[in-house]
């Protein structure tokens, strides 16, 4: 009995491990671009919560086959955040940055609470509900999902980052700005290309995780904090180190939470963001 | 003293004309000022008076989707006090404010975001900037607790009418009054439910698992569970406090499966009601009860955004539309709230509802708006449950500040609708027990 459950809770860490990662990818992409941390990161995934619930709402299309468009309008909403907000606290003290995305981040909740009330929405009956049993163990076939796209979408940042000429520019700039404007790379359109791309990769996993989260305003809010450990763990900066952070991360909520006790499953998480900060601040995989 | 100083050099270009016309304008002024003072009476509130009642809620922020039903709710007490819109007869708000010769009250929102510090700097904003004479609120008890010291240590009286943490009339506060029955009765009723149900079904409902979130109302009902258990020789076989905000509730849940108690008695506010009853579903784990203590598991979205998930869930009310066949004028006055605000009542909203009826009562008989003749007018409360949209024998209050008289339902989600399944005397339709199991559904 025991192993059927500890497998069960292994593999629930998993997937939520994976959602995390996905979350934080695009928080520590723009962080390793441009050393601005996007405290509204977690209304990003709000909004592309929202725009699937739209979708599905008012279009009929079910989150799963809108994540493209959710991808495309969460990069639009990247690149007006940059243009508008960000652009012009570039060269500002850190605290005019701080300050300027968490008052984005109060602004889109509130804008969202305005528009679309305060209530807690869920998409019904999304193509990917039910259960998969797998043996002993179930699979919510939303959170399979969801987990499996947090890896696709992962695994094609890479893939841009690393293999193509557009990924290596934003990558040559995240390094060494001013070498990579000598190159000839625009600075401004790399900043903006990894906002857009933050952006997008918030939205997919408000998408994925709109077939089976609750859907409302301050949904970013539980999802941030985490996302925030998961990025110092992985190591500012690094996407590979933010996918295996979140891994580590959800095995080890789950797992402490189901063995310690779940009132304590948020101070292990943060337990842990201390140890790394203490012992390895650099985290996993980050640039020291 | 500078700047009106300077004002008043800033002035002296004004030529003779216009000083004598606005002295005279003053003049007149006061005198229809006071010529009113004198036609109304200056011991009693002048009938132009609004009455300022503090109101405050989670407007904002997790919660703010409760807040804004809480707000409706008052707003309609508020209306029909104030006769703008005409109450049924026989509703203790259709009496209106004879006593302040018609004066009407005026709601002043504060929005405390779900935060205990936020409620309190609301409570003195609306105490010393506003000028309220009564507050009201706060829904969630560790925010009623700090927003009610604010008005005990300034001597405005608190009439909180739907925060159910037991504590908050164990405090000996002189002007901190409570209309809803506290949660000791509620889970006192439980116990008595379970026993209840043990000689009507033969079927052993003596294991617990108690699943509270971990704020003051979660962990107060926790500790009482546990007294309540020893007391009655319940087994408790899995307690978890877990955080209110969270992301997943697997470890929770797997907890709960690993200890299979054939009872959940579970304390959750809306999002991770919700959050838990997917997870249940996801993990395939159906106890034979799933005990809720109301809260997210009675707000109108828990039905709406879950659909037939949410089925069968058992939970303490203290309001139910089906009460309706017992009461003709709760059928009266929900028409009028969906009327207004297109969403039925529910246990929250008509308790904030009661709450503005009691102090607008209380406010009638004190025929002053003076803090200290209000607080005696609410320890004089004597409001008869037919004046009433609650299932309840009355409003009293004792020494401590509770209501007496309040009493609690249970009821049980069948068909999309919250029916009474206890106490017997008022149930409307027979208990389905067990759940079913999530693949027989």
């Amino acid at each position: 009995m025991t192993a059927d459950i500890l497998l069960q809770v292994l593999v629930s860490g998993l997937l939520i491990g994976l959602i995390y990662a996905l979350v934080a990818v695009g928080l520590t992409l723009i962080y390793g671009v441009m050393d601005i941390v996007n405290f509204a990161h977690g209304e990003f995934l709000m909004l592309g919560m929202y725009a699937s619930f739209w979708a599905f709402t008012l279009f009929h299309v079910d989150p799963v086959i809108a994540l493209p468009i959710t991808a495309v309008l969460l990069f639009g909403v990247g690149i007006v955040v940059y243009q508008t907000v960000i652009r012009r606290v570039l060269k500002a003290p850190m605290l005019s940055q701080i300050f300027a995305t968490f008052g984005l981040m109060i602004l889109l909740r509130g804008l969202a609470q305005f528009f679309w009330k305060p209530d807690h929405r869920l998409i019904p009956d999304s193509l990917v509900s039910g259960n998969i049993a797998l043996g002993p163990v179930q699979f919510g076939l939303p959170q399979v999902i969801a987990a499996l796209g947090a890896v696709g979408v992962t695994g094609a940042l890479w893939f841009f980052l690393h293999r193509t000429r557009l990924g290596t520019a934003l990558e040559a700039t995240a390094i060494d700005r001013e070498a990579a404007t000598l190159m000839g790379i625009d600075g401004q359109k790399m900043f903006a290309l990894a906002w857009g791309i933050g952006a997008a990769c918030a939205g997919l996993a408000g998408g994925l995780i709109a077939t089976f989260f609750p859907i409302f305003p301050e949904v970013g809010s539980n999802f941030i904090l985490i996302a925030f450990v998961v990025v110092v763990l992985g190591g500012f900066g690094s996407v590979t180190g933010a996918f295996l952070a979140g891994i580590i991360v959800g095995l080890i909520e789950v797992l402490g939470g189901f063995l310690i006790g779940p009132e304590y499953k948020t101070a292990i998480v943060l337990s842990l963001l201390l140890i790394v900060l203490l012992v390895r601040p650099k985290g996993l995989m980050g640039k020291a | 003293m500078r700047f009106m100083v300077g004002k008043a050099k800033g002035q002296r270009s004004a030529t003779r004309r216009q000083v004598i016309t606005r002295f005279v304008a003053t003049a007149a002024l006061m005198a229809t000022t006071a010529l009113t003072g004198v036609m109304f009476g200056s011991s009693g509130a002048r009938a132009e008076d609004e009455i300022r009642i503090g109101v405050i809620y989670p407007l904002t922020g997790a919660a703010a989707s409760t807040g804004v039903e809480l707000k409706a709710a008052a707003e309609l007490a508020a209306a029909m006090v104030n006769k703008e819109i005409a109450a049924p007869d026989g509703l203790t708000v259709a009496a209106g404010l004879p006593g302040l010769k018609g004066a009407k009250i005026k709601l002043i929102f504060g929005d405390h975001q779900g935060n205990p510090q936020v409620g309190a700097t609301e409570a003195e904003r609306l105490i010393t900037s506003e000028k309220v004479v009564a507050l009201t609120g706060a829904y969630f008890s560790n925010v009623t607790a700090t927003a009610s010291q604010v008005a005990e240590r300034y001597g405005v009286p608190f009439l909180n009418a739907e925060s159910s943490s037991a504590s908050l009339t164990q405090r000996n506060f002189k002007w901190f009054f409570r209309t809803t029955p506290h949660d000791d009765l509620f889970v006192t009723n439980f116990f008595t439910f379970l026993e209840d149900m043990e000689k009507k079904t033969g079927k052993e409902l003596r294991t617990l698992g108690l699943f509270n979130e971990n704020t003051l109302w979660g962990n107060e009902t926790t500790k009482l569970q546990v007294r309540l258990s020893d007391e009655r020789k319940f087994k408790i076989a899995e307690k978890i406090i877990y955080p209110a905000k969270t992301t997943q509730m697997t470890s929770e849940v797997q907890r709960l499966k690993a200890a299979n108690p054939a009872v959940i008695m579970q304390s959750s506010y809306l999002g991770d009601a919700i959050l838990s009853m997917k997870t249940y579903k996801e993990l395939g784990f159906s106890p034979s009860m799933l005990l809720a203590n109301d809260a997210g598991f009675n707000d109108s979205e828990f039905l709406k955004t879950l659909g037939k998930d949410g089925e069968y869930i058992i939970s303490r009310e203290v309001w139910a539309l089906d009460q309706a066949e017992r009461n003709p004028l709760i059928k009266k006055v929900n028409d009028l709230m969906r009327e207004r605000s297109g969403v039925n009542f529910n246990g929250n909203s008509a308790r904030s509802f009661t709450g503005i009826a009691v102090l607008a009562d209380a406010l009638n008989r004190a025929g002053s708006t003076k803090p200290e003749d209000i607080r005696k007018a609410l320890q004089e409360t004597n409001i008869p449950g037919s004046g009433l949209i609650m299932p309840w024998k009355g409003i009293k209050f004792d020494a401590s500040g509770q209501n007496e008289l309040g009493q609690g339902i249970i009821v049980q989600v069948q068909g999309g609708q919250y029916v009474t399944v206890w106490p017997t005397e008022v149930a409307t339709k027979p208990i389905v027990f067990p759940m079913p199991a999530w693949d027989k559904r």
